[in-house]
Order: C-alpha cells, then sequence, then structure tokens
C-alpha cells in the first residue's frame, strides 16, 4: 500500500472480502452471556464466550482491522472515526468480540491513548488489540460509584512504588480481566478532588482478591475485588500523583461513548438483533406466540424499534454535534440518558409481548428465559455507565447550566462525612 | 435547528426573519379571532424565499438548497413550529410533491407553477388511516362518466385550509383500483363547512363533494396507483409534521428553561431543584432525539433509501408520543400561569397536538414501524 490513505470505500471493500474469509456468522441464537438461562450453566458459557471474544480480537488483529484509529507504532491502523464506523456497518451478521469492547478499549485504551506514558502505551495497547489484555474498571467501592471522587481505597508511596488497600465493587468482568485500572485515593488531607490518583496492575497481583458476586437473574459476571497491601510499580501510575480527577474526566467521558459514536469500538451496533428486546425479536416472540397480528403487538414491536432507531439516529447526530463544536461534550450524557430510559422501556415491550410464557417456561428455553430474566435485571441499563440520575445532574448542571447543586464534601477529605454504613 | 449545509443555514436565516416579523405573537392572538387567517401576500413572498419549491424537482420547476428538499423543508417546517406560524405549508407542499412526481405535463404546467410561484395554495384531503388493520377506509368514490371523465362524489373530513386553496388532492375508490384526483375547490358541486379545532392560526373545512364531475386530466397518477403514493405522501408528511414539533417544542423548553431561572420558590430559583433539573434533562434529552430521527428521516427520504418509511415511521411514532408531553411538563413546570390564555405556551402546545393527532397518532405509525419489522421478521425465518 502507498503513504496515501486507503479511502473508506476501498476499506469498506477490504474489509467485506476480509470478513466473508475469516470471521464465523454471527449466532442469532446465542443469547447475550449475562441473560443465559441456567444459572449453572453461565459461568462456562461465559468462560468459553471469552475465550471466543479474545480469539476474534487476535483474528481482527491479524487482518489489519484492530484498532482503527489507533496510531501504528501502538498496533492499530492509524485510519479514520469514518472507517471505524464503515468498519463496523461491514460488520453486520459477524460474530465479533462485543463482550470485551467496553471497559479494555473504553475508557481503559482510550485514556491510556490520551494520558498514558508512552512507555505504558507500548506495553498495553498492543496487547488489548490482539486481545492478550483484557481490562477491567476498578472504580465504584462498596461505598459509592456515583460520587467517584469520594474513592477510600487508598494508595501509600513507598519508594518506587505504591501500595493499594480497599475493596472495589460491581466490576464487570473481573474475573476474566488482565489488568484494571483503578482510582485510588493519595492524600486525604486536601479536598476530595484533589488527593486522587490513578493506577494500573494485573488482576493477578499478589493481594488481588477477587470475588464473584451474583446478579438477580443468575449472572456471576460481576466482582467485587479486595486488595490487600498491592504492590503497584510507579511507572503503571497514569497520570500525575494526585491529578486522578483529571484522569477521571476522560475516563468518565470515554465510558458514557458507551452508548454510541466512540471511534475505539468495533461493534456492529446492534448485536441486539439477539437481545431479547429489539424490534424484530419481538416480532419474534410475537410469531412464536401466535399473536403477530395483534394490532397491540405491532404497536409494542413498532415502538420498540423506533427507540432503537432514535438511539441509533441520536448517536450520528450528538457526536457529529460534538465534533463540530456545536455541543459540547457534556452532551454525551444524553445519549447515556437516553439509551438508558430506551433499554429499560424495550425491555418491558418484551416482557408485555411475551407475557405468561416468560416468567414461566420449559428448561432450556433460551428465548424466553432471556425476556424474563432481562427483566428483572432491566435496571442494569440505568445504573452501569454511570446512572441515569447522574447522567441528569451532567445535562442540567453543565449543557442547561443550571444551578449546582449544594453539596457538603469541601475541606479535607478526612472531614467529610461518610455515612454509617461507609465506615 | 435542522439546517446543516451553509444553503440551509441561509434558508433558516431568512425565513427566520420574516417569520419573525410577520408572526409575533401579537400577531397570531389577533388572527385566533378571524375566520381565515390566509395572507396571500406574505405566501407569495414565503414561496419566493423557497418554501414551496423545495420537494419538487428542477425539472418540474422546483429546486432544493441542499440537494436533499426534504431536509431544507425541515428547516422551514421547524421555524413554523417555532413561531406557530399560520400558512398552508404542509397541503401545498405535499400537493406540489405529488403533481411534480406523477402529474400530466398540464397539471405541471398549470396548477404546479401555481403552488410554485406562491399563486396559489394546495390542500390534500388527507382520509388516510395510517397503519390500520385492513388497509385504508376510503370515502371518496370516483364513477367513470364518458371520455375518460370522472364523478366524484363523497366528504373528505379535516382538510387544513380548503378555503383558501385552489386545488384539492383527494384520492377515491374507482372501478381500475384507488385513484388520486386534483379536484378544482371552486368545482359546481364542491361544497365546504368550516370546523373548529385547537389550533388558533389554522383552519379547517370538511370538504363534500356532491356529484364533482372532472375531465380526464384530472387524474394525478395511473389508476390503482393511489395507495403506494398515499404512502409516499405520508412519509414526507411525517417528515415535515415531526420537524414542525421539534420546533414548536424548542421554543416550549427555551422560555422554560428561563423561567426555571428567574422564578423563586423557599429563596431560591425553581430550576436550583434537582427535581426539576432533572425533568428539564429528560426534556431537553428528548428534543435532542427528537430532532435527530426526524433528521434522519428526512435524510433517508431525500436519498430515496429503502429504509425510508421505517424512518419516517419510527420519527414520527416517536415525536408524536413525546413532543405533547414535553410542552406539557413545560406547562406544569410554570404551575398556574401554565393553564392560561395570557401565557404564550398555548400556542406551541395547540400545535404539537394537531400534528400528533390529527393525521395518524404516534400509535399508528408504531403500528405502521412494526408492520414493517413484522414483514422482514417473516422473510429472515
Ligand atoms: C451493568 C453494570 C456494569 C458496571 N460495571 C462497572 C465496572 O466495570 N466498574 C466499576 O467500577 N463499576 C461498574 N458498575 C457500577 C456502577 O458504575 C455503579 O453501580 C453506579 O455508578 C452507581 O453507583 P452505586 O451502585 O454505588 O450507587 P449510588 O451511587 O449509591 O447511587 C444509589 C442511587 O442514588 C442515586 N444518586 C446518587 N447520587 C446522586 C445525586 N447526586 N443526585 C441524584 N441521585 C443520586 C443514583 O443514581 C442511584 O439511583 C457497573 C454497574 C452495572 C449495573
Amino acid at each position: 500500500m502507498s503513504d496515501e490513505q486507503e479511502s473508506v470505500e476501498e476499506f469498506a471493500a477490504r474489509a467485506r472480502t476480509w470478513l466473508a474469509a475469516n470471521m464465523p456468522p454471527a449466532d442469532p441464537t446465542a443469547g447475550y452471556f449475562s441473560f443465559h438461562e441456567d444459572p449453572a450453566d453461565s459461568q462456562a458459557h461465559a468462560d468459553r464466550r471469552i475465550a471466543v471474544c479474545r480469539d476474534l480480537q487476535a483474528r481482527l488483529f491479524d487482518g489489519g482491522f484492530a484498532g482503527i484509529c489507533v496510531p501504528r507504532q501502538y498496533g492499530g491502523q492509524a485510519l479514520t472515526p469514518a472507517h471505524q464506523a464503515a468498519f463496523n456497518r461491514e460488520l453486520r451478521g459477524y460474530d465479533h468480540p462485543l463482550e470485551i469492547q467496553v471497559s479494555t478499549f473504553i475508557p481503559c485504551m482510550a485514556v491510556l491513548l490520551e494520558l498514558g506514558t508512552e512507555d505504558q502505551k507500548l506495553r498495553h495497547i498492543p496487547k488489548m488489540l490482539r486481545g492478550e489484555e483484557v481490562w477491567a474498571q476498578f472504580l465504584s467501592e462498596p461505598s459509592g460509584g456515583s460520587d467517584a471522587a469520594g474513592a477510600l481505597t487508598t494508595a501509600v508511596r513507598d519508594g518506587d512504588q505504591w501500595v493499594l488497600n480497599g475493596s472495589k465493587i460491581w466490576t464487570t468482568g473481573g474475573w476474566y480481566s488482565d489488568w484494571a485500572m483503578c482510582l485510588a485515593r493519595t492524600n486525604w488531607d486536601v479536598e476530595k478532588h484533589r488527593g486522587l490518583t490513578v493506577f494500573s496492575f494485573p488482576v493477578s497481583a499478589e493481594g488481588v482478591d477477587v470475588q464473584h458476586i451474583q446478579l438477580l437473574n443468575g449472572s456471576r459476571e460481576f466482582c467485587q475485588e479486595f486488595l490487600t497491601d498491592v504492590v503497584v510499580d510507579d511507572r503503571d501510575r497514569i497520570g500525575e500523583v494526585d491529578e486522578g480527577w483529571t484522569v477521571m474526566g476522560r475516563w468518565l467521558y470515554h465510558e458514557r461513548t458507551v452508548a454510541g459514536g466512540s471511534p475505539y469500538v468495533t461493534t456492529a451496533g446492534a448485536k441486539s438483533a439477539a437481545l431479547p428486546n429489539d424490534g424484530p425479536a419481538i416480532a419474534a416472540l410475537a410469531r412464536r406466540g401466535g399473536n403477530l397480528d395483534d394490532p397491540a403487538v405491532l404497536e409494542a414491536v413498532g415502538e420498540a424499534r423506533a427507540l432503537s432507531m432514535v438511539s441509533e439516529a441520536m448517536v450520528g447526530s450528538v457526536s457529529r454535534k460534538m465534533a463540530s463544536g456545536a455541543l459540547p461534550q457534556h452532551a454525551a450524557a444524553m445519549l447515556r440518558l437516553f439509551s438508558g430510559t430506551a433499554t429499560t422501556r424495550r425491555t418491558t415491550l418484551a416482557l408485555d409481548v411475551a407475557g405468561h410464557e416468560a416468567v414461566v417456561w420449559e428448561p432450556g428455553d433460551e428465548q424466553l428465559a432471556s425476556v424474563g430474566l432481562g427483566y428483572l435485571v432491566r435496571q442494569a441499563a440505568q445504573i452501569g455507565g454511570g446512572t441515569v440520575e447522574m447522567a441528569r445532574n451532567v445535562i442540567s448542571e453543565r449543557l442547561l447550566g443550571m444551578p449546582r447543586e449544594q453539596r457538603n464534601d469541601g475541606g479535607p477529605f478526612r472531614d467529610v462525612p461518610r455515612g454509617p454504613a461507609a465506615g | 435547528m435542522f439546517a446543516t449545509t451553509p444553503d440551509q443555514e441561509l434558508l433558516e436565516r431568512t425565513t427566520a426573519r420574516f417569520l419573525e416579523d410577520r408572526y409575533p405573537v401579537s400577531r397570531l392572538r389577533e388572527l385566533a379571532d378571524r375566520t381565515s387567517t390566509f395572507d396571500p401576500a406574505v405566501w407569495r413572498e414565503g414561496a419566493a424565499l423557497g418554501w414551496t419549491s423545495l420537494l419538487v424537482a428542477e425539472g418540474a420547476g422546483g429546486g432544493s438548497v441542499s440537494g436533499n428538499g426534504v431536509a431544507d423543508l425541515q428547516v422551514v417546517a421547524s421555524l413554523f413550529g417555532l413561531h406557530a406560524a399560520p400558512g398552508p405549508l404542509l397541503g401545498t407542499n405535499v400537493v406540489a410533491a405529488a403533481l411534480a412526481r406523477w402529474g400530466t405535463p398540464e397539471q405541471q404546467a398549470g396548477p404546479l407553477a401555481a403552488l410554485l410561484a406562491g399563486e396559489a395554495a394546495g390542500a390534500w384531503g388527507h382520509a388516510t388511516t395510517v397503519g390500520a388493520p385492513g388497509g385504508r377506509r376510503r370515502v371518496v368514490t370516483a364513477t367513470p362518466a364518458a371520455d375518460g371523465a370522472v364523478v366524484l362524489s363523497g366528504s373528505v373530513a379535516t382538510v387544513e385550509g380548503a378555503a383558501e386553496a385552489t386545488h384539492l388532492l383527494v384520492t377515491a375508490d374507482a372501478p381500475g383500483g384507488p385513484s388520486q384526483h386534483l379536484v378544482p375547490l371552486d368545482a359546481a358541486g364542491v361544497s365546504l363547512t368550516a370546523l373548529r379545532g385547537v389550533d388558533l392560526t389554522r383552519r379547517y373545512a370538511r370538504v363534500d363533494l356532491h356529484d364533482v364531475a372532472l375531465p380526464a386530466g384530472s387524474r394525478v397518477g395511473a389508476p390503482g396507483e393511489a395507495d403506494e403514493h398515499d404512502e409516499q405522501l405520508v412519509d414526507l408528511l411525517a417528515a415535515v409534521l415531526t420537524a414542525e414539533m421539534v420546533g414548536a417544542v424548542q421554543r416550549a423548553f427555551t422560555t422554560t428553561l428561563e423561567w426555571t431561572v428567574d422564578r423563586y420558590s423557599f429563596g431560591r430559583p425553581l430550576g436550583s431543584y434537582q427535581a426539576i433539573k432533572h425533568r428539564l434533562a429528560d426534556a431537553r434529552t428528548q428534543l435532542e432525539a427528537s430532532e435527530a430521527v426526524a433528521a434522519r428521516a428526512a435524510e433517508a427520504l431525500g436519498a430515496g433509501a429503502p429504509d425510508g418509511r421505517a424512518w419516517a415511521s419510527a420519527a414520527m411514532a416517536h415525536v408524536a408520543a413525546r413532543a405533547p408531553e414535553i410542552v406539557q411538563e413545560c406547562v406544569q413546570l410554570h404551575g398556574g400561569i401554565g393553564v392560561t390564555y395570557e401565557l404564550d405556551l398555548h400556542l406551541y402546545l395547540r400545535r404539537v397536538v394537531v400534528d400528533s393527532q390529527l393525521y395518524g397518532s404516534a400509535t399508528d405509525f408504531a403500528r405502521r414501524l412494526g408492520r414493517l419489522v413484522a414483514d422482514d421478521e417473516g422473510r429472515a425465518a
């Protein structure tokens, strides 16, 4: 290839050919792994799925389609968001490593690209792109996730090293991740936001105890980690000491792009055909139940489909407006809020259409189980990645300029009230 | 709101300035008491700004400003919503689009040219039942007469601007299948009954056709094509109405945001209470979502994309559901003044209520989309 950048059309054509030869077709009946019908089977299923994801990511890398917007020296393709978008379009109908995009690529890789040292980028990003390093976010703590800056996990300097103690919780994929990006307090005697630092370390490091948490649909994907005297090299610190909140700004920004619009995510957008709550899946449920001609059912199908389409349209237009400066970056919170509320609504529509069959089913009926179990964890869509309430705070205060909430967390963090639960 | 190209921005600026000047709120309130709100001079000037030509191909005497006339028309329609402006924007553009796409050379040289020039206004007898099970309910029948002439009979409900329009586009059941006809509103046998409704400045009439004899040249398109043609017009309708609703909501939202800053309760601004902030955050997000899906529909329709109908339906299903709710939320956040005639907010509420019900409701369009999804799913299964 010449030095000149490949056009989006040429790239898309090359991707089409490559995908046909190298990637397996998506299995629409596979079901999303956290909604697996038999809880006992869930863990084994998830293990298998993660192995598949790593393999698919390695294939993308070998084919020259990993890290499309990542510079070449870190193993990427140095192309543009338009190339990534074109690849994502071509990816429709193929299986792809969807489950390891979030956390590893956004926010972790995105944060490393922006704020990591050259050494960190060279050590980690190529491995991420090859599927060899899956990352987790060690951010939320038992004492609170919305108020991330209230982290109690503490890092104390010891020469060229740091010693971490504390606990992190709700970590997606803590048990299968290789590395973690972790927020910790390095100074208790200054204001809350001024005493934080971000670190990274292997999840297998000594002193990291990973425990599964069982969700109410039976999934055990989430973890709590107990950190006891975990030793971290100073070269694994991300950003300056006590400047962790600056890093967090970018971390949370990239986390919010989960709703769409990130140049670092490889996804066919909607593997949603496999999710139990998109329009076509609800239509399939209704056809099975023999009530697809019921006008009320068609309305539910249409409403669910409309919500997915509105989300898609909104991601496109808000991303464009943010890129052009017509909207500030805080506008991403609108995408988060919309996708959260739209997803819960679609989940309810699926349950309404499936009705009694989705609350008691024949053993092994993944299609109906995914609707009933999906409904049980419905609110996760409004909690994970920052709650919709926090998104509403950002929209009203940062986008609309409404008065900020009164707060009670000024002065040295040591003295900020933490409530009886936090200890 | 909807302008993305420099040419669209120009169209937006000139239209905004013109509407501000001609239809300040004081003028809208005056018009509320008038039988007719149509101002031929204003309409001619609007046509000169481009309001009537956007859905018509250049070859037929029209022209878009950006290459996508549907998107251009959204720029204008959203400003009609923002200003709660009167004027036969929808009827004229829909009739013009029909004549440009399927009209005879005579129809294009005569009625279409007059519509484009702003010399005449069009009315659309949209008696369609969007997404209804078992298809449409036809209210007009066409009986063949000698030499290809036809006689129309029936009653067309809720035609916007019929009193000032020169021509009515209506679909009639005929032996060869449903067909569209262009009916001169001064033809013998046409009678109008003025209706009352919630919008202050838009006027509606029932149009009764008693054995209206029309020459052969009155049919628009081939016999039996009207079902598909009506669907195409409904798609365009969805693009225009959603944009107009977005404009009206934009106005309601902006004034309400200002109000929550200026109004104090318990010694602090209303807008400092999280309960209020969160509701405005929701409203703002729904407004952004509505604009995004409306614009996406225009993009798809203007490009003739195969999923244009799905996007148009999704846009109406969503915007027609959300827009009235957002404006009612704005009313609520105003307290008592919110339900008065004195506050201007109702002008925009009226506009979105009519737009979200008169031509098919959010539920109707959700069903329309649901059918498309079910058909696709059936093919895939
Ligand atoms: C699917 C999923 C994936 C997740 N993945 C990860 C992960 O990988 N890594 C990680 O670190 N965490 C993860 N989380 C945790 C998630 O980020 C937190 O659960 C979330 O930020 C909320 O924190 P919390 O649970 O402590 O609730 P809290 O912060 O205690 O909030 C409780 C309730 O109060 C509301 N609330 C809190 N503060 C305010 C306020 N100021 N104004 C108004 N309302 C408020 C919240 O919105 C919420 O409804 C995940 C969660 C889920 C559900």
